[in-house]
């Protein structure tokens, strides 16, 4: 263990001793302050002698002792000290002149308050207008390519249909039928009151033809394929892959966008009909266990009680969310910057938009299709 | 030289798979010194560098590190000895979420207790002792040039004094003159703070300008540790084709040249 250094002033000449080291700065920086309350220190000699280990940040507390030039003028005149020890002096020295006593810092006041308020909403209005403009660019991109068969990436496409559909089923179809079983208590306990059990049925079919087989996959795939896509991209613009691509003169949208776009526009409809189906399926499980609805009665009833265009309206808006999520995990990947944090921020922000984005969608879409009577 | 080395590789192996790529390899790192470790690609520069400093586990042989093997320490008796040994990664590897003098500064708050200000303010000063200016210490990595990460990264490595400081390609993707800074300021630094440096280069520029010793890996061994002057008469293919090579030869006489016009 090294021995705390100490210094003394002995008229005009400062006595070091012992160590000077990282380990002790805390009581070495309490002897500095107190040698020196602010004031030049009326020194002009050193006596090193006494010194035994230095280091940098011993250094850095000789040099604020001292202030940077008079500690290189000492030092070079000094014929005692060993030559390395001079080195680590004079170089400290030299790199101590060029700082400010004052650290530079970043303002913090009311007015940057404001002006953070004002940039996030700026921010906000400029994202939006980007998603619409990037949203405009995809479709002009599938307009282009559409007609050209040559240019239809279709392997790219069944890959990424494997991996946002297909690897998705297990978890959509469990989740479904969980939740379905839940609305199918819920009926039960509620109806119960009103003897109408026999239409939790009703509810629970209800319930996942319109809202709930797309909603829950909807938001399943924001989570985990939306943020896939922004990693994915994110990452290969951290890299500069995509630059790669424009340099040799390929277009992202065209390589990397609209498979994706695409994939996602054709999984989502049949994750959502395979929710719809596990949904009713958990409901029905619980109306024949605790309801002693039969599954013949059960699906009698949806057979003649539940007109297909609620199928309908529940499968519509599938490619709609599909094409939203889709799109802003891949602008949220292609907006990435430089770093890995960025990659990370992105990913948040991609999932949080497009969850949010397919809820306020189906509320504006069930307002729309409760007006049109469908 | 008859002082005892800080560092001493016996009986180096590491193996991926059936790919074997150190094999009974001995090195030392001598107090003082810039040794500099060259060889192809893909003979295990970077990887020796890792086993070294604890990143990699060896398949066998023993690393003694001032004395101890990190292998085989308790942790707070590792995590001592890994204080006194500074690493510059190829890339930086910069913590990205927090500017230049943070970076610095978390790792003296961590280890030396220090206060926030007084770990920042001296943060300053390292940055300052690489040669970036002030205004770089607000700054985030992702803002800075590559030559300045470089220099950054060079002023966390030194955060802790280090006794012996690891440098994997520090000149990589600088310009000349950047790289050239980055030679002098190894130099002075080594000089003023007394470490010795273990660096792993392909530039054959900086092994002129900064290196005391130069070990050649190549087939899983060291081929020759020496100076320069023994190193480059060394009869070894591999050695006379990167020695004698167009650059080496253009950098060879460059450099006699120079300490001509020195002396």
């Amino acid at each position: 263990m090294p021995t705390a250094g100490s210094l003394k002033i002995e008229g005009r000449t400062v006595v070091l001793q012992d160590d000077w080291v990282l380990s002790c700065f805390n009581d070495l920086r309490k002897q500095v302050h107190a040698a020196r309350p602010g004031a030049e220190l009326p020194a002009d000699d050193v006596d090193w002698s006494a010194l035994k280990h230095l280091d940098s940040a011993g250094a850095t507390l000789i040099a604020e002792l001292l202030g940077s030039e008079r500690l290189t003028r000492l030092a070079e005149a000094d014929t005692t000290l060993a030559p390395e020890r001079k080195g680590l002096l004079l170089t400290v020295a030299r790199a101590m002149s060029g700082l400010d006593a004052t650290p530079p810092t970043r303002t913090r006041g009311i007015r940057q308050s404001l002006a953070a308020v004002g940039r996030t909403i700026t921010g906000f209005a400029k994202d939006q207008k980007l998603l619409a403009g990037f949203i405009g660019l995809t479709l002009t991109t599938l307009a282009a390519i559409v007609l050209v068969p040559r240019r239809w990436r279709v392997t790219a496409l069944v890959a990424h249909v494997q991996r946002t559909g297909l690897n998705a089923l297990p978890i959509v179809a469990l989740l479904t039928f969980l939740v379905g079983a839940v609305v199918a208590f819920l009926g039960a306990t509620v109806l119960e009151n009103f003897g109408a059990t026999i239409y939790t049925v009703h509810l629970v079919t209800f319930a996942f033809l319109r809202e709930f087989g797309v909603v829950l996959a909807a938001i399943l795939l924001a989570g985990r394929t939306a943020s896939a896509y922004t990693a994915q991209l994110g990452s290969m613009k951290a890299n500069q892959e995509i630059d790669a691509l424009r340099a040799s003169g390929l277009d992202p949208m065209e390589m990397l966008v609209i498979p994706r776009v695409l994939a996602m526009v054709i999984s989502l409809p049949f994750l959502t009909f395979v929710g719809m189906v596990s949904g009713i399926l958990g409901g029905a499980l619980v109306c024949l266990y605790s309801l002693d609805i039969s599954a013949t009665q059960f699906v009698s009833i949806i057979e003649q009680d539940i007109p297909l265009n609620h199928f309908l309206v529940g499968l519509g808006k599938a490619p709609v969310f599909a094409f939203v999520i889709a799109v802003i995990g891949c602008l949220e990947g292609l907006k990435v910057s430089g770093s890995a944090e960025s990659v990370g921020q992105h990913t948040t922000s991609s999932v949080v938009q497009s969850i949010f984005m397919v809820i306020l969608l189906d509320a504006i879409a069930a307002l729309f299709f409760m007006e049109m009577g469908w | 030289m008859v002082t005892e080395p800080l560092i001493q590789v016996r009986g180096l192996e590491n193996r991926f798979g059936d790919h074997r790529v150190h094999e009974d390899l001995d090195l030392d790192l001598y107090p003082g010194e810039i040794l500099g470790v060259v060889g192809g690609s893909g003979t295990g520069k970077s990887v020796l560098l890792r086993s070294i400093v604890g990143l990699h586990q060896p398949n066998s042989g023993t690393i003694s590190v001032f004395g101890g093997d990190l292998m085989t320490m308790s942790s707070g008796e590792r995590s001592r000895t890994e204080r006194r040994l500074g690493v510059l990664f190829q890339g930086g590897a910069l913590y990205t979420s927090l500017t230049l003098q943070e970076n610095i500064a978390l790792t003296l708050i961590e280890h030396a207790r220090l206060s926030r200000k007084d770990a920042e303010h001296l943060a300053r000063m390292k940055l300052a002792l690489a040669g970036l200016p002030p205004e770089a210490a607000l700054n985030y990595p992702s803002e800075l040039s590559g030559g300045m990460v470089k220099r950054a990264a060079l002023a966390r490595a030194l955060a802790l004094d280090p006794e012996v400081l690891f440098l994997d390609e520090p000149t990589a993707g600088l310009d000349p003159i950047g790289a050239a800074a980055f030679d002098a300021l190894l130099k002075t630094l080594r000089d003023a703070l007394g470490f010795s440096v273990f660096m792993v280069t392909h530039d054959l520029d900086t092994l002129y300008a900064t290196c005391d010793r130069v070990a050649v890996l190549s087939r899983g061994q060291v081929l020759v540790a020496d100076s320069l002057d023994v190193v480059e008469q060394n009869p070894d293919p591999w050695i006379q084709d990167y020695f004698h090579g167009p650059r080496g030869r253009a950098v060879a006489a460059a450099h006699s040249q120079h300490t001509e016009e020195d002396h």
